[in-house]
């Protein structure tokens, strides 16, 4: 894979901020985010795993240019464009928020309840000055609800009117109206019901087929990253602790912490109630690191070497990558 | 089932709304030993937590309760009908006596401007016999049982002061403490990080071996069941459409309800599956469908049949029935 594949490129982004300050003296700062690097080639669905508080968010606000880098880079390019999102000028940054979009994960508090249906999907075009006239606006709104299965009667409606899955809809058709190329869909099956969340997902890889996009996809369930994504990246406390293919992390994980999320995923099976390794403890707090592996307070594999030096990632094979001490030793 | 804790019969809940009566739950019957983990499964809107919190009557105030539902508790001290209890106090022998109930979300179930300990011991002044102190003790005790380090510290702290696992112990030792005889958990790990609902979930079901009282587990994550409960009901706008034996009804699902929901589900040992949703939406509660409740999603519905006649529910192996007239038949067919 070479760089020039890559529709986003991300190189030790770090993302900090500041809480809290004392009268005298420097303020606290937090580091949500600490040297990221990642690729997402065009066309890909990139899965971004982790538990609340690992910095999934952050990281994709920070590719969206929505919280400010702190350093490090984050390129965009596509067969028009490229920006670097940290010097990036005003002009260019209207352009890129047409070109990358975010769908959000509360379908209930992304919708303005005063908007109908169709000015809400609507407004990113008004806003952007995409259309020039209200007949075009409205034929683009429509095609694009027709994409996401919303038909005339429903443009008319106001968000209350619908489910938690239409609602959805209602999102990503707002988020694709501006026709961009790349997404990040923050958690958005997340509060969806078993049944609604399949269909949500098979359409969002339909999509995806069907207008050439490329999705970073957030989330805390491997089960629905596994079906969904290309490649997986696993965050820990900030940091990516695995990249891999989704097929190579399933079926042979590397980094003890993404094999404890695996076996922590309840099993189907009635008589798999097996000993699992069971993590101890909680994720630590980002104010205060810990040293080294960020993971060794919580690994079963953790020696002397994990809480003094920081692993820095290995490559296992082509696209995947570890970041651990141990993973050879582990692996045997 | 004469050893049964507790008996629910016909139960039917409807809602006094400004649209008209709304229908909750309805004709759900089922019954729990003590020592026994029921999980109730459905997705948002089948029914399932206003059905557990019927059990201890938390429902709002516009809630109709039908003539002939029966909730019974079988107690040491002889039977109790939970719907006739109409007085708050006489309500005390099922809440928090012999029934307690654990939330979703521990941040709102506790107060938020009273130390966690003064809320464990003010539960158990009101429904046991000990003194404060030894109320104080039993408190910390259970907060070190459930695996809370430094128990005596976290006595004096408020809720704020907990991490959300955290506070999902506190709760179950709060409402172990009383040692009710059924435990009602409503979504108890919904709002955890995998490894965390992991660690509780693995807390409960030594609780469970330990304390031996039954749980009524609610929960939408079909496997969150299959590691805890004994035996499963499936609910689906407010009837009980399958139950069974864990083992049962997730490897041999009989309703089509039942059957799409794992249809649904991504699972981690099938990726190359492609997950098939349940058609169509939940209808809205102000039309509820005439005949089965599910044939209007139903793939297998038989017109003139499933959209008329409702289904009744049909035994097909010990503990194992459904309440589906295809199921019916094929089992008909078979035997």
């Amino acid at each position: 894979m070479s760089d020039s594949e890559a529709l986003v490129d991300v190189d030790k982004l770090c993302v900090e901020f500041s809480i809290g300050r004392k009268l005298f003296g420097p303020p606290t700062v937090v580091r949500a985010v600490d040297s990221v690097s990642l690729r997402i080639q065009s066309g890909q669905f990139f899965g971004l795993v982790g538990e609340s508080g690992s910095g999934k968010t952050t990281f994709g606000r920070a590719i969206l240019k929505a919280v400010p880098i702190s350093s490090g880079t984050v390129r965009y390019s596509d067969e028009e464009v490229a920006y670097d999102l940290k010097s990036i000028s005003k002009v260019q940054l209207k352009d890129y928020r047409k070109r990358a979009q975010l769908i959000f994960q509360d379908p209930y508090a992304a919708l303005s309840p005063r908007m109908t249906v169709r000015d809400i999907i609507a407004e990113p075009l008004e806003v952007m000055k995409l259309t020039k006239t209200r007949e075009e606006t409205d034929a683009r709104v429509r095609e694009m609800a027709a994409r996401c299965r919303l038909n005339l009667e429903h443009l008319r409606r106001f968000p209350h009117a619908f489910s938690g899955g239409q609602r959805q809809r209602i999102s990503i058709a707002r988020a694709l109206v501006c026709q961009p190329r790349f997404l990040v869909a923050d958690e958005s099956v997340a509060a969806l019901d078993v049944s609604i969340q399949a269909d949500i997902l098979n359409m969002l890889k339909k999509l995806q087929q069907e207008l050439g996009l490329t999705f970073l996809f957030i989330s805390h369930d491997l089960s629905v990253v596994a079906h969904i994504c290309d490649m997986v990246a696993v965050m820990y406390l900030g940091s990516l602790v695995e990249i891999a293919p989704t097929r190579a992390l399933f079926h042979s994980p590397k980094h003890p912490y993404t094999k404890a999320l695996l076996s922590a995923i309840p099993s189907l099976d009635p008589d798999d109630r097996g000993d699992v390794q069971r993590l101890r403890g909680e994720i630590p707090s980002p104010t205060n690191p810990p040293s080294g592996c960020r993971f060794h307070t919580r690994c079963p594999s953790a020696t002397a070497l994990c809480s003094e030096r920081v692993p820095i990632p290995e490559q296992v094979q082509e696209g995947h990558t570890v970041s651990c001490h141990h993973w050879q030793k582990l692996a045997e | 089932m004469s050893d049964a804790l507790l008996d629910v019969r016909d139960l039917d809940i409807r809602f006094a709304t400004d649209e008209g009566l709304i229908t909750a739950v309805e004709s759900t019957s089922f019954s729990l030993s003590s020592g026994e983990v029921l999980g109730l499964v459905g997705e948002s809107g089948s029914g399932k937590s206003v059905t557990a919190k019927a059990l201890m009557q938390l429902n709002a105030n516009n809630t109709r309760y039908g003539e002939r539902s029966v909730i019974e508790l079988h107690l040491g001290s002889g039977s109790v009908q939970v719907l006739k209890l109409k007085r708050p106090r006489d309500l005390r022998v099922v809440r928090g006596g012999a029934v307690s109930m654990i939330f979703q979300e521990p941040m709102a179930s506790f107060a938020p401007a009273i130390t966690i300990g003064d809320q464990m011991v003010e539960q158990l002044l009101v429904h046991t016999n000990q003194s404060k102190a030894g109320a104080k003790e039993l408190s910390i005790e259970m907060l070190a049982r459930v695996g809370i380090s430094d128990a005596d510290k976290r006595f004096n702290q408020y809720a704020f002061e907990l991490s959300g696992g955290m506070r999902q112990r506190a709760m179950i030792a709060m409402a172990l403490s009383t040692r009710p005889q059924l435990l009602i958990a409503d979504e108890p790990t919904t709002a955890l990080d995998v490894t965390i609902q992991a660690q509780v979930l693995d807390l409960m079901k030594d609780l469970i071996v330990e304390f031996g009282m039954a749980i009524l587990f609610i929960t939408h994550d079909l496997g969150v069941i299959a590691q805890t409960a004994d035996r499963v009901a499936v609910m689906y706008l407010g009837r009980i459409v399958e139950t069974g034996t864990v083992r049962d009804v997730l490897r041999n699902p009989l309703h089509p309800y039942t059957q799409g929901l794992l249809r649904a589900l991504p699972r981690l040992d099938a990726l190359d599956e492609p997950l098939t949703p349940v058609p169509g939406d939940i209808p809205s509660p102000l039309e509820r469908p005439a005949g089965c409740v599910f044939h209007t999603r139903c793939t297998l519905a038989i017109a003139g049949r499933c959209d008329q006649v409702m289904p009744v529910a049909t035994l097909h192996s010990t503990g194992h029935s459904v309440a589906c007239h295809v199921a019916s038949d094929a089992l008909g067919v078979a035997s």
